[in-house]
């Protein structure tokens, strides 16, 4: 089908995206890569009267290394991420689950910032983001904030983003000396959305000091799985722990069946791929 | 009724000067305004790949960005990449091999594929399908295609004497 009418207003900064959008209000939609927006609109599943075009506001695209960390404009196209060499230096789950986002076109075209505020259950970055303990930092009219991945996500499709607020950049701390990291996802068709995935980061080596297992596909958003990661933690993560792992995250996930897999083959994807991940590390 | 959008852009070579409604694709604007129907309107969501079109150099769903969003750039289609003889090894692979067969998906997968030669010229099979994997094709299992595209990119590396 064809997009609803709508009227495009193009930004040419930050500032002027946030007067639009106070403007507008509730009719407006952002439109950062627009390749998860456009099909919507084709479908005919959103219907908002103005599209604000955030393509040209090119201060928001860009990824620099900081002494701690690693910052990524929300505007940075997913194919940009995917080349850079700082990324695949310090954020190497990010490197691994880029190719796995959609396919090559779209990864021209579709931005980080605008997977995060989308925040689709299934999408790989959400689940990166929590994994590597990634901060969010969102604009509004009062200026800037700064919000924790953990508290980013809050349901399908849900976000800590306010209505006149604008996603702007995302910060990701370098993984510190000895972590490992995995990232696996299962799904029909190479770049569909996962039936189930997991990223996953291990703090310490061979001990695990710290772990943290990012679900996604599997509720309606993506989930850190805490039992699981407690039974890895002050231990080295061979076969035992892994099992115990495995075990755990009955207590951890409560799947939601859709049309590619019940519940139940849900919570045994995950199972087989928390063993394939985390027997397979590897070393940041 | 949304007020249209004045735009300006090259498209195979040409600039181009059209005043547009907001909503209207790429893929409809290139084909419907421009004559250009070699890119083709699959699904319309971003899945099967056919309104595969260049923007400013790099494969995009002529479907999923909109004719406004290709102000000030410059557009290719197959037509224009056809008529420059850039991808004529490649064309005459997919026949050699008959990775086609009612064409459908073809100009978007030579789009596709031709970002793949000249971005990855090592690709072996596996990283062929995974790159491709955006563009259906429903009559050749995939097979031919993929044995055209290892075979353009053999002769180019043999070509370039590496």
């Amino acid at each position: 089908m064809k997009a609803p009418d709508f009227d495009y207003l193009r930004a040419e900064s930050l500032d002027q995206a946030l007067d639009l959008l106070a403007q507008h209000g509730d009719e407006a939609r952002l439109l950062a890569g627009g390749q998860s927006l456009m099909a919507t609109l084709n479908l005919r599943l959103s219907a908002p009267s103005v599209l604000i075009d955030l393509n040209h506001v090119t201060d928001l695209a860009g990824i620099t290394e900081t002494e701690t960390g690693v910052r990524i404009g929300a505007m940075t196209r997913h194919v940009a991420v995917e080349r850079s060499p700082i990324v695949a230096r310090h954020l190497p789950l990010i490197a691994a689950a880029m190719p796995h986002v959609a396919h090559a076109a779209i990864r021209n075209r579709g931005t980080l910032g605008g997977s995060l505020a989308l925040a689709d259950p299934a999408a790989e970055m959400p689940a990166c983001a929590l994994a590597l303990q990634a901060v969010l930092e969102i604009a509004g009219p009062t200026g800037r904030r700064q919000v924790a991945a953990a508290d980013f996500f809050r349901g399908l499709f849900e976000t800590a983003i306010g209505p006149d607020e604008v996603l702007v950049a995302v910060d990701y701390p370098k993984a510190p000396p000895g972590a490992r990291w995995g990232f696996q996802e299962l799904a029909r068709r190479h770049g569909d959305y996962a039936m189930v995935g997991l990223a996953a980061m291990i703090e310490g080596d061979p001990i695990c000091d710290a772990a943290r297992l990012a679900y996604f596909a599997v509720e309606d958003r993506p989930v850190l799985a805490h039992s699981a990661t407690s039974k890895l933690a002050g231990r080295a993560v061979d076969d035992a722990a892994i099992a115990a792992a495995e075990d755990a995250l009955d207590a951890d996930l409560d799947p939601h069946g859709d049309l590619h897999a019940d519940a139940a083959t849900k919570r045994h994807l995950a199972r087989v791929l928390t063993r394939r991940v985390l027997g397979n590390l590897g070393t940041v | 009724m949304a007020s249209p959008v004045d735009i300006s852009l090259t498209i195979n070579g040409e600039p181009v000067e059209e005043r547009v409604p907001a909503r209207l694709s790429l893929v409809d604007f290139l084909r419907a305004r421009m004559d250009l129907t070699g890119s083709h309107v699959g699904c319309e969501h971003g899945v099967c790949g056919a309104c595969t079109v260049r923007l400013d150099g790099a494969i995009v769903r002529g479907c999923l960005t909109l004719a406004v969003q290709a102000d000030g750039a410059v557009v290719e289609t197959i037509e224009g990449v056809s008529d420059t003889g850039e991808i004529a090894d490649l064309q005459e692979a997919f026949i050699r091999h008959a990775a086609l067969q009612c064409g459908f998906c073809t100009p978007a997968m030579l789009l596709t594929a031709a970002e793949l030669i000249a971005n990855r010229p090592n690709a072996d099979r596996e990283e062929i399908r995974a790159f491709i994997s955006g563009n259906y094709c429903r009559c050749t299992g995939y097979r031919a295609i993929v044995d055209a595209v290892e075979d353009v990119l053999a002769s180019r590396r043999e070509g370039a004497g590496t």
